[in-house]
């Protein structure tokens, strides 16, 4: 069984009447010890998804799944309270902007003791000693003075390791890291990402990587889910989906790279934008952008159908390599 | 911190020197003199009135009188009452502590409703809860103090009999003025003689409450309204967000993780509070009788008791600005990012 396992998640915002669905029948499930990258565009649901199955939409969202469970718990239907003793402990999430993710009034080693006192319980001396093992853990010089420090005395990328240690306080099964490196200096971001990496692989734990960098998720993912406007358009294992994308939104994202398209003298790009509220297709979501679109895809919403290496959600998957028209 | 608090000092002498200048002329603008005054509608002898003039320094230049003045101050001398004889500075310690309990006590009403009803408000934003508060505060805001205190006077003390209409405490007990708070010589007084001042604690309170809410309601507005917003902004930052997937009870998340830093601008806003409670004290002492230094300055004013009103301006503005300078520094403990810019 998945550690996490998500089924037909629909996430909506607004009034009843006019709702704007930011995730619309989402699958996805993670195992232990597997890296899971998530990439789409700014707006595509990424984030929401990770926020609802955190709890953290705070009532503004409506969740409706089919299956929303973690670690053979549901997490639709267990109580508030039930939830904050997962969320921060068994799931834990750091966040785009270590820099404005930190509580600006307490010392970095009360934000990260903070965890260890409400999850385990530890206080006096076998707190600080772990909080000081953590700062350790991220590789934070001069841990030990860095516990007095105030989150504005940091740097990004300090920020965002001391993001971590919260993170890591309580051993969690799963690391959701949402943009972790966005944020940060291109040589502070190698940095982050290699300290995930090996900490995962250390721990056995579950990471999601939700990214619109598809450079890291080939580099680090095992498996990958690309995302386009609230539905999951493919996926499929890293090797696989790179080398052999079959759904035309991840053919184009691919094409875009400047690595992948060498020889074209112009990056491809899909013309137009992400459909917002009120310009939603009643057809594929696609459709509008599609340089493949047919009559059906105009009219039908197309279903995630699985194939031999991952699934997809199309009427006329690529699966032998056309040119676009 | 040290330069700190050495940097806002520098900016109080301006202030104060600003504040003699003003108090100086405008109580000087205001047609008669003090002998006028006190002589009233009878005939006034012109040489009689000239001598008495001299003999107070009043008929120097006005520029004299100034720096005269100015070089008393800097002597410590602050001048004595021209009615009472009394020193102007003996008048105000035995006055204030009326109005400093006054004030306290509707300082804390303020805050305490204030942030009560602002944290509120904000956590459950829209609701009919809300939007009354709101409605409410804005009311409160609007409220001219003289005519909300004569309201309140009329249902609660003179309808349904609940509250003494007026003064500190009944005639009937015998209480010291040892510390000159009400509230504790009352209770002394009846810790001391329960048999004779039975009640006199509960007499005193009673008698407190209608001018502390009276004197409390805008401050009171002021500080839920700010809390409110304060909190809103900070109910959207990404470290409150941080704070609920840590796993934290909702109560952890609003006031160990909201409510700090959503007080700083609070903070600020109860600190200013301080002058609108004297100038409320003013209007406020003065429909309830309560004897204390606003009632005084209305007297002197009225008297053109030009050392009680310079000086006694000159004490109230020193406190309100120090009162200030304290939040400011308290400003800086609540938020570390001040404490540390250099």
């Amino acid at each position: 069984m998945s550690l996490l396992q998500i089924k037909n998640l629909s996430v909506e915002f607004g009034s009843e009447k006019n709702p704007f669905r930011a995730v619309e029948g989402l699958d996805l499930s993670v195992d232990q010890g597997e890296i899971v990258g998530i990439v789409g565009e700014s707006g595509s649901g990424k984030s929401v998804t990770m926020m609802a199955m955190m709890g953290l939409l705070e009532g503004q969202g409506r969740i409706v799944a089919d299956e929303l469970s973690f670690d053979g718990k549901n997490l639709l239907t267990i109580s508030a309270r039930e939830r904050r003793k997962i969320v921060g402990k068994d799931i834990a999430m750091i966040f785009q902007d270590p820099m404005t993710s930190l509580n600006p009034s307490y010392t970095v080693g009360y934000q990260i003791m903070e965890v260890l006192k409400v999850h385990q319980g530890l206080r006096g001396a076998a707190l600080k000693a772990r909080a000081l093992e953590l700062m350790e853990l991220v590789e934070i010089p001069a841990a030990k003075t860095r516990l007095e420090a105030y989150p504005h005395q940091l740097s990004g990328g300090m920020s965002q390791r001391v993001m971590i240690a919260v993170a890591l306080a309580c051993n969690p099964k799963l690391l959701i890291a949402d943009e972790p490196t966005t944020a940060l200096d291109v040589t502070i971001q190698a940095q982050i990402m290699d300290l995930l990496v090996n900490l995962q692989k250390e721990r056995n734990m579950a990471l999601l990587m939700i990214t619109h960098d598809l450079a890291v998720i080939a580099e680090v993912a095992h498996r990958v889910a690309v995302m386009y406007a609230g539905q999951v358009a493919e996926e499929g294992t890293v090797p696989q989906l790179f080398r052999h994308p079959v759904h035309p939104y991840t053919q184009a994202l691919l094409s875009s790279i400047p690595e992948h398209s060498k020889g074209a003298r112009r990056l491809v790009t899909l013309p137009g934008i992400v459909p917002g509220q009120y310009d939603r297709p009643s057809g594929c979501l696609l459709s509008p952008r599609c340089p493949y679109v047919q009559e059906r895809c105009r009219n039908e919403r197309p279903g995630i159908t699985a194939h031999e290496h991952g699934a997809v959600r199309c009427f006329y998957p690529l699966f032998e390599k056309k040119e676009a028209p | 911190m040290f330069f700190f608090i050495l940097r806002r000092l520098g900016v109080l002498i301006p202030t104060f020197f600003g504040i003699t200048l003003i108090t100086f002329s405008l109580i000087r603008m205001i047609p008669g003199d003090p002998i006028e005054v006190m002589m009233g509608e009878r005939s006034l002898d012109p040489v009689l009135h000239a001598a008495a003039m001299k003999r107070l320094g009043l008929d120097q230049p006005l520029y004299i009188q100034y720096f005269d003045y100015i070089g008393n101050l800097f002597q410590g001398n602050l001048g004595a009452s021209l009615k009472t004889q009394q020193s102007v500075w003996s008048e105000f310690t035995t006055l204030f502590p009326a109005t400093l309990e006054l004030a306290l006590c509707a300082l804390v009403f303020a805050t305490v409703c204030g942030l009560l009803a602002g944290v509120v408000a904000a956590i459950k934003r829209g609701s009919i809860f809300d939007h009354g508060v709101m409605g409410i505060s804005l009311t409160g805001f609007s409220m001219p103090i003289f005519w909300w205190g004569l309201i309140l006077i009329m249902l609660f003390s003179v309808q349904l009999g609940w509250t003494p209409v007026s003064g500190r405490l009944d005639l009937a007990f015998d209480v010291q003025p040892d510390t000159g708070f009400m509230l504790i010589d009352a209770w002394r007084a009846e810790m001391a003689d329960p048999e004779y001042n039975a009640g006199a604690f509960k007499d005193a309170v009673m008698h407190l409450i209608l001018p502390a809410i009276v004197l409390g309601t805008i401050p009171l507005a002021v500080i839920a309204r700010m809390t409110r917003s304060s909190m809103l902004e900070v109910l959207r930052e990404d470290y409150v967000r941080t704070a609920r997937a840590k796993g934290l009870s909702p109560a952890r998340v609003i006031f160990i993780h909201t409510l700090r830093n959503a007080l700083i601008p609070v903070l600020t806003v109860i600190g200013l509070q301080v002058g609108t409670l004297m100038g409320g004290a003013v209007l406020t002492e003065t429909i309830f009788s309560w004897p204390g230094i606003g009632k005084w300055l209305i007297d002197a004013i009225g008297r053109r008791d030009y050392p009680v009103v310079q000086n006694g301006i000159l004490i109230v503005a020193t406190l309100v600005i120090l009162t200030n300078f304290i939040v400011d520094i308290l400003y800086g403990i609540a938020n570390p990012r001040i404490r540390h810019a250099k």
